[in-house]
């Protein structure tokens, strides 16, 4: 399988662990093997150096120079507008979702539930109905 | 010209990467006490690397007293100050010379690294002279550290990562979990390592 994305100048990565955990930013320059300058002025990302080992690499690639300047970058991943195709991306979707869940009180888990098996029974009344008409039909 | 800083401003960035350095760099000052046959001793200035002021003027008398005989019981630190890196915002090419004291006997060598600043560059250095060669920070002694341009890296590993072209995927890619409880031994499912 051949891989699709790589550390590159203008690659857009999700900030997994550290200090700037849960942000996205853009590579500017590889320092090393593990090491890479990153920064992220749309998304509150100062330009610092970040081990490879705590990012994950989005699908989302701008292009701009070799060492670009922050207000260069700024200007790049506004014009494609990356924060926005990011927010509508499924991961982060997940993401924000996961989030909702671990902060759940047991009073939501509780509406959550009830929900569901509201939702279950709507689902399973119609089946049933359908079922019973198809056996009628004699098709089952 | 080098920008020094007071040590009672300096200030910890939480918010960033920045200060997973454990080295600083001070620029330390001093002399030989004057005496009255010697009413104005040589000043001395050193550039050391080093976590915290105490090592800093450790180290300064440890080279001065090595280099040109004055001892720190004999003589004062006029200045010591903090040396903050210019431009942490590009990486850049470090040549190292140091001083290696091994079991065998002693040795200088010669080494390229790249880091965003020099105090990371020198620490990428003793991390490295920990694992390729079991040194102790006590046997090594920077001798000059020196940025360099991409032209005058002499070292290949170094080489390979210049230029706007550079683009390379991470292939068996082993996660570490984020949240600790997560980090165990033992996993229910053979974990994906694509990209």
């Amino acid at each position: 399988m051949p891989f699709k994305k790589f550390v590159e100048i203008g690659r857009v990565a999700y900030i997994a662990d550290g200090p700037c955990q849960g942000k996205i930013a853009a590579i500017v320059n590889v320092i090393d093997q593990n090491k890479v300058l990153i920064d992220g002025p749309t998304s509150g990302v100062s330009r610092q150096a970040y081990p490879l080992k705590q990012m994950h690499l989005t699908n989302l690639s701008v292009k701009f120079p070799f060492n670009a300047s922050t207000k260069v970058v700024r200007k790049e991943l506004e014009a494609n507008k990356v924060d926005e195709k990011w927010a509508d991306s499924a991961w982060c979707q997940r993401i924000k979702a996961k989030a909702v869940r671990k902060s759940m009180t047991d009073f939501d888990r509780f509406k959550l539930r009830k929900a569901k098996s509201q939702r279950n029974r709507i689902v399973t009344i119609a089946l049933n109905g359908k079922k019973k008409a198809l056996r009628k039909a004699g098709k089952i | 010209a080098i920008r020094t800083k007071s040590l009672l401003s300096h200030t910890v960035n939480m918010d960033s990467q920045e200060n997973r350095c454990p080295f600083q760099e001070y620029q330390i000052i001093g002399r030989k006490y004057p005496t009255p046959s010697e009413p104005n001793p040589k000043i001395y200035r050193m550039r050391i690397f080093a976590p915290n002021e105490v090592v800093a003027k450790s180290r300064f008398w440890y080279f001065v007293r090595k280099l040109k005989r004055v001892k720190k019981w004999k003589g004062e630190i006029l200045d010591i100050s903090l040396i903050e890196e210019e431009d942490k915002g590009t990486a850049k090419n470090y040549g190292i010379w140091l001083r290696f004291e091994s079991r065998a006997g002693i040795y200088n060598m010669y080494k390229e690294f790249r880091d965003v600043t020099r105090c990371g560059a020198v620490h990428c250095c003793y991390s490295n002279m920990a694992s390729l060669h079991c040194a102790r920070g006590r046997h090594i002694q920077i001798i000059k550290i020196v940025e360099l341009k991409d032209e005058d890296c002499k070292r290949p590993y170094i080489q390979q990562l210049h230029g706007p072209d550079l683009k390379f995927p991470m292939p068996h890619r082993r996660v570490r979990f984020a949240e600790k409880r997560y980090r165990t031994p033992f996993l229910r499912k053979r974990m994906n390592t694509w990209q």
